[in-house]
Order: structure tokens, then C-alpha cells, then sequence
């Protein structure tokens, strides 16, 4: 691929999302954790093709939106939901969707690296085996080759594949994870701060990574590094104190936001 | 800051060093050190005290004293009129303490007419000499005629005197072996037919009054036939009942409840489950008496709470990002459970478990109430059948008066701690081979 295609490919995708196709649709989000409020009447898209940052101070929502997306906060006791998430228009917590389902579709790589202690084979066979994405042995193989190679993991681990995944680095481990949730082949991968407990180099390669598999699924990612949200995102969405403050192109959120609070954050004022 | 400012010469001098109790603080270590070893040093010197008072008195119960003499296995004594082609019973009540008297009076030369000096050498070879011939004339009628050579069971008292567990100094009227059967014991050891053999029998003969003949075959066969019932129905209901509390059951007043009860049940006295099995499973259901049936019911609800608690603690201890990873891949809450939480928490639960089956096969007080302190000498074919334990086995030779029971009483103790070494090394065993990190 040489970079005129690649300019090419990244000309295109930035059509498409200008196009206004969204895979995600939140609408009048709110979370309640128990009596506690923690979401604030969000409304915010996600663009199909797009990284879409979030960003904000601790405990500002941020997380917790991201978790509505795929169902996860249904995992926390005293969680509720109001408002409407639609994936490709079907409504997220109609009781017709199955969160199963929900979750083969919206995959989702978090904070620390959370392989299963098993072998890398086994990590990434692992997804595609309950929800029998492959036929028989040699299916198997190809979807994990195709998803260590998504994840830019191949090289680094062909020859031990049946190893362990906590043997790995921890950077190598956050990709496994990635290539984990891209071997069930998701529409959308949200990331919670993937990097947070990663060194530089290993960020750098998992920044590079997102940038590579925007061309194949919809990532929506948490983190808390102004810099990494400039990098790797093209949509960014500042929340404070459980609201929604800006939603927009990150160019611009970086250089000239709509919204004071927007302005403070991003200079460091507070947070 | 104002320290400075007030006296200037203090910013030259070099500052005197606080005393922030350092000194105090590495006392109070040694000394807090100190106790920890006394503790640990108590501990284990009770722990010695205690494996020294129990292997010293019960190793002699592994060795029993045997005469070995030629027996004559006389057609005038055991089947005089030749009806054992017509008649089975023949040879099986047949008199065989009579031809093993007759052995050991023959080697002693003690003649046929001395009837006291007869009941003397009849009093030195056990009761259970009877069993011994019995088994061999059944097994090969042929040898009915013949003279073998075969090592009798001594008697009780002899085996005690031989192991010198009996003072002999005392006078003679206040011992139960004479004189003249100490001559006879010192006579036949000279001429080799005395003598200390491996005791097999302990392991595999049924109880009986006679030290000599008793064993803990049948408490063995009972307390494993527990152990069956327990590990079979525990460990399913137990882990089963953990998983839906801890994964699936809603956290509310009534779990709470039953969570504060099973963590009290596990603290309840366990005679008290004895008295709930007796009504409930005997009294109630109508099981039998004395089986290791209702044995095994008893302690399996004795052990249920420490295997939920254990298993709990097991799965509460395994990350919560495991099971995130899953969910997140699409693993339904069964899927994340069974093939991650679960086989993270197998070592905790199998060490629980196995804890849990060492703590019920020492469990006696239970067994009492529900009729398994019964006098049982036959095997048990099926858990129905009338059968004892360990535990019981050896609170009931505890109770017994005679000399040779003391040591087959911690020879017992032995065997129980041998089984429960044996299970705690394979908790240990399977906790390393289960054990995976993360």
C-alpha cells in the first residue's frame, strides 16, 4: 500500500462519516447508580467508521456512557438505565435484544490488559468458538492468524501461540485483548482508557492500531490524555459532572471549542 | 517557620535531631517477634507432645505376638464321625480351640491328663485361634489328618506381657497371666515359637472383645463409605448453592439472611446434627440404625457450610476482570461462569472441600447419636448394612478395660491420622496442580 492509496482510503472514510451515517444513536442517556445520578440527559452519536474520543475529568461520566453501549453496566448491582441507545436504529435495551448478541456486535477492550489465563490460541479462539463463528479446525486457525494480524500481534507471537497470555507484556497482553475482541468480528469496539496502564512505546502501537481498524469498525475510547484523544480520534466529546458539554470534529475541539469548560479543560484549568 | 525566625542561631547550629521513637519502634518489632516465635515454638511442642504420646503407645499395636507351633489338625477332634462330605456345618463348628490347645500343650509337654495345666495353656492363645484354623480347614479339607506348622494368635494377655507392657514384678495373684504361663512364654520364646509378627489384623479384622483379634476393617470400610456419600453429595450441592448465591441470587434481605445463617450452621455443634439426623432420617424417614447411610446424610449436612463458605470465598476471589473480559466477548452469565470464574476458584473449592471431608472423618460425636457406636464385627456390604467409623472405632477401644486395648487404641489414632495426612497432602497436591495465575 503506498501512500497516495492510503490518502485515498483516509479520504474516503472521512467521507463516509461525513456522511452522517450513525451506528450509534444515544438519546436523552441517563444513569442512575442506585439514587446516584451519574449521566445527565446525554445525547451523542457515534459515527460508523470513526474514532470517537471521550474525554473528561474523573468521574465526570465519561466510562459510564461507554458502558451503556454495550450493556456492561447491567453487570453492576443497582444500575439503571433511562433514555435510548439504537445500534443500526435497534433500540440497545429493548427486551427483543438480546445482550448476548449486543455484545458479539459491540466488542470491548478495557482498562488493564485482561487476558484469560490460557494460552493466546485459546484467548482469541475463545469468542469465536461460543458463538460458532467457526466451522472446524483450520477456520479456527485463520480467524486467529486474521485477528493476531488485525492486531498487529502475529509476528511477535506465531511461534507460541499455545504459551500463556499473561506471559505476555503488557502491552502485547492490551493487544491480545484487542485482537480477542476483533476475532468475533464486533461493528463497534469500545476501549475504556485501553493505554492508562501502558508505557509509551506500547501506546504508540496501540494508538497505531485504532488508526488501522477504524477502516473496519466503529471505536469509541476513553482516555484521559488530551494527546491521545488529538492523535487517534476524529470525533471528540467532552463530558463534565455527568453532562455532555461539547460533542465535535476533534481539529476543531483542540484549537477553537465552542464551549468555555471545553477551552479550561483542554488547558489544564481543571480536571 | 517562626522556630527560625525567633532564634536566629538555629539556622547555623545544625538542627538537634528530632527523636521520632525509632528506637521504640524496633523494640516494639523484636518484642512482637519475640511472641510470634514463643507461639509458633507452644504450638509445636504441644503438636510433638502429641504425635510422640500416640505413635509411642500405639507402634506395638502393629506387632502381635504369634505361637508358631506344628498343629496337628487332628480327624479325632474336628470331624470324628467323617460327616463333612454330608454335612457343611461340620467343619465350620467344628472344636478348633481344642486342636490349637493341643499344639502348644504338645510343645510345652504338658500332659493330655493335667486339666488345670490345660486350661493354663488354653488362657495363653486367643479366642480368635478358632477363626484362624477354621478358615484354613474350610479353604483345604485335606489338610484335616495332617500336621502344619502355624502361627496361633496369642492371647491378649500374654501379647501384653510378651510386649512388657504388664508388670511382672508385682505378686502373682494380682496379675491376670501366672507364673507358670510366664515359664511357658519364656520357654516357647527360647525355643523360637514366640514371637512378634506384622499385626495385618488390625487393619482388616472386624471389632471383637478380644484385643488380640480386633481391628478397624469394618470402622474403615464405614468411614470410607461417609466419605463416598459425603464428597458425592456436598461437593455437587454445596458448589452448585455457592454459585447461585454469589452469581445469580439477588442481593436482598432473604439472601442475607441465609448468607448469616450459613456461616452460623457452620459454627453449630456437631452433635447437634447428630440429633437432627436421628429425628429427621431415622426417626422420620425410617433409614436403618447404624448405617453408614445415615452417617454419610449426617455429615454431609455437617460439611455442606464449610464447602459453600469456602467455595464463596473462592469465587469472590477471582478478578472481576475476568469475568468482564468475557462478558464483553459475549459470553452469557453461564458461559463467563462455568468456563472462567469457576475453573479460577477449583483450587479454593477442592481445598474446602477436602478440608471440609477431613474434618467430617474425624467427626464422632454425631455418629454417636444416630447408632453407629455399635459392636460391629462383620464387613458391611452396602452403606445399609450396620457399620462403625474410625473416630468411634477408637472412642470405643478408648472405653475398653483391657491392657492390649490402650495401644490399639493409638494404633487406631495413627491409621486416622495417616488417612487424614494423606487427604491434606492431596489438597495440596490438587490446589498445585489447579493453580494458575493471572
Amino acid at each position: 500500500m503506498n501512500m497516495m492509496s492510503e490518502a485515498a482510503v483516509e479520504k474516503a472514510l472521512d467521507k463516509k462519516m461525513n456522511d452522517m451515517s450513525y451506528k450509534m444513536i444515544g438519546s436523552d442517556v441517563s444513569v442512575y447508580y442506585g439514587e446516584k445520578r451519574a449521566l445527565f440527559d446525554v445525547n451523542l452519536n457515534v459515527r460508523e467508521n470513526t474514532v470517537t474520543a471521550l474525554i473528561g475529568p474523573s468521574g465526570c461520566g465519561k466510562s459510564t456512557f461507554l458502558r451503556t453501549l454495550n450493556r456492561m453496566n447491567d453487570t453492576i448491582e443497582g444500575c439503571r438505565v433511562t433514555g435510548k441507545i439504537t445500534l443500526d436504529g435497534d433500540d440497545v435495551y429493548d427486551k427483543e435484544i438480546d445482550v448476548v448478541e449486543l455484545r458479539a456486535r459491540v466488542g470491548m477492550v478495557f482498562q488493564k490488559p485482561n487476558p484469560f489465563p490460557k494460552s493466546i490460541y485459546e484467548n482469541i479462539a475463545y469468542g469465536p468458538r461460543i458463538h460458532g463463528l467457526a466451522r472446524n479446525k483450520a477456520d479456527m486457525d485463520q480467524i486467529v492468524e486474521a485477528s493476531l494480524q488485525r492486531a498487529g500481534l502475529w509476528t511477535e507471537v506465531k511461534d507460541r501461540l499455545h504459551e500463556g497470555g499473561t506471559g505476555l507484556s503488557g502491552g502485547q497482553q492490551q493487544r491480545l485483548c484487542i485482537a480477542r475482541a476483533v476475532a468475533v468480528s464486533p461493528e463497534v469496539i469500545l476501549m475504556d482508557e485501553p493505554c492508562s496502564a501502558l508505557d509509551p512505546i506500547a501506546t504508540a502501537k496501540v494508538e497505531e492500531l485504532i488508526h488501522e481498524l477504524r477502516a473496519n469498525y466503529t471505536i469509541v475510547i476513553v482516555t484521559h490524555s488530551m494527546q491521545q484523544a488529538a492523535r487517534v480520534s476524529q470525533r471528540t466529546a467532552m463530558f463534565h459532572l455527568g453532562q455532555l458539554v461539547e460533542e465535535n470534529d476533534t481539529d476543531k475541539m483542540f484549537t477553537n471549542p465552542d464551549d468555555q469548560r471545553t477551552q479550561d479543560y483542554i488547558m489544564g484549568r481543571f480536571g | 517557620m517562626t522556630d527560625v525566625v525567633s532564634s536566629p542561631a538555629g539556622v547555623l547550629d545544625k538542627p538537634a535531631r528530632r527523636d521520632i521513637g525509632i528506637k521504640r519502634r524496633y523494640r516494639a518489632e523484636r518484642r512482637f517477634r519475640a511472641y510470634g516465635i514463643a507461639a509458633l515454638s507452644f504450638g509445636l511442642l504441644f503438636l510433638a507432645l502429641l504425635l510422640w504420646s500416640v505413635v509411642s503407645k500405639g507402634y506395638t499395636a502393629f506387632q502381635q505376638t504369634m505361637i508358631t507351633v506344628p498343629v496337628e489338625f487332628s480327624e479325632q477332634i474336628i470331624d470324628k464321625d467323617n460327616e463333612r462330605a454330608t454335612d457343611p456345618q461340620k467343619l465350620m463348628t467344628a472344636n478348633y480351640p481344642i486342636v490349637a490347645r493341643n499344639a502348644v500343650a504338645k510343645a510345652l509337654g504338658v500332659a493330655e491328663n493335667d486339666t488345670a495345666g490345660l486350661r493354663a495353656v488354653n488362657q495363653m492363645i486367643s479366642n480368635g485361634v478358632r477363626g484362624q484354623l477354621r478358615d484354613m480347614v474350610v479353604a483345604n479339607p485335606q489338610i484335616i489328618g495332617t500336621t502344619q506348622t502355624v502361627s496361633l494368635l496369642a492371647a491378649g494377655d500374654i501379647d501384653s506381657a510378651w510386649k512388657g507392657q504388664i508388670n511382672l514384678d508385682v505378686s502373682e495373684d494380682n496379675r491376670k497371666i501366672s507364673d507358670q504361663q510366664v515359664g511357658w512364654m519364656k520357654q516357647l520364646a527360647e525355643a523360637g515359637a514366640l514371637g512378634k509378627h506384622l499385626n495385618g489384623g488390625i487393619f482388616v479384622n472386624g471389632n471383637s472383645s478380644r484385643p488380640e483379634a480386633a481391628g478397624v476393617g469394618v470402622a474403615l470400610i464405614g468411614s470410607f463409605y461417609m466419605m463416598l456419600i459425603v464428597l458425592v453429595l456436598s461437593l455437587p450441592i454445596g458448589v452448585a448453592a455457592s454459585i447461585y448465591l454469589e452469581e445469580f441470587a439477588p442481593k436482598n434481605r432473604l439472601t442475607d439472611l441465609i448468607e448469616v445463617n450459613i456461616n452460623n450452621l457452620a459454627a453449630v455443634p456437631s452433635i447437634v446434627y447428630g440429633l437432627l439426623g436421628l429425628a429427621v432420617f431415622i426417626n422420620f424417614m425410617d433409614l436403618p440404625r447404624s448405617a453408614s447411610l445415615v452417617g454419610g446424610l449426617v455429615l454431609t449436612l455437617m460439611t455442606l457450610p464449610t464447602i459453600i463458605i469456602a467455595t464463596r470465598a473462592a469465587l469472590k476471589a477471582v478478578p472481576p476482570s475476568i469475568r468482564a473480559a468475557a462478558l464483553g466477548l459475549g459470553a452469557s452469565k453461564m458461559q463467563t461462569i462455568f468456563h472462567h470464574v469457576l475453573p479460577l476458584a477449583m483450587p479454593g473449592i477442592l481445598t474446602g472441600t477436602i478440608i471440609g471431608l477431613a474434618h467430617a472423618l474425624g467427626e464422632t460425636a454425631p455418629l454417636l447419636l444416630i447408632g453407629m457406636v455399635a459392636f460391629v464385627a462383620n464387613y458391611p456390604t452396602t452403606p445399609m448394612d450396620p457399620s462403625t467409623a474410625l473416630p468411634v472405632q477408637i472412642y470405643m477401644w478408648a472405653n475398653e478395660a483391657e491392657r492390649a486395648f490402650v495401644e490399639r487404641t493409638s494404633g487406631a489414632i495413627i491409621i486416622l491420622l495417616l488417612f487424614l495426612i494423606v487427604m491434606n497432602v492431596g489438597a495440596i497436591l490438587l490446589r498445585r496442580r489447579f493453580e494458575r495465575r493471572w
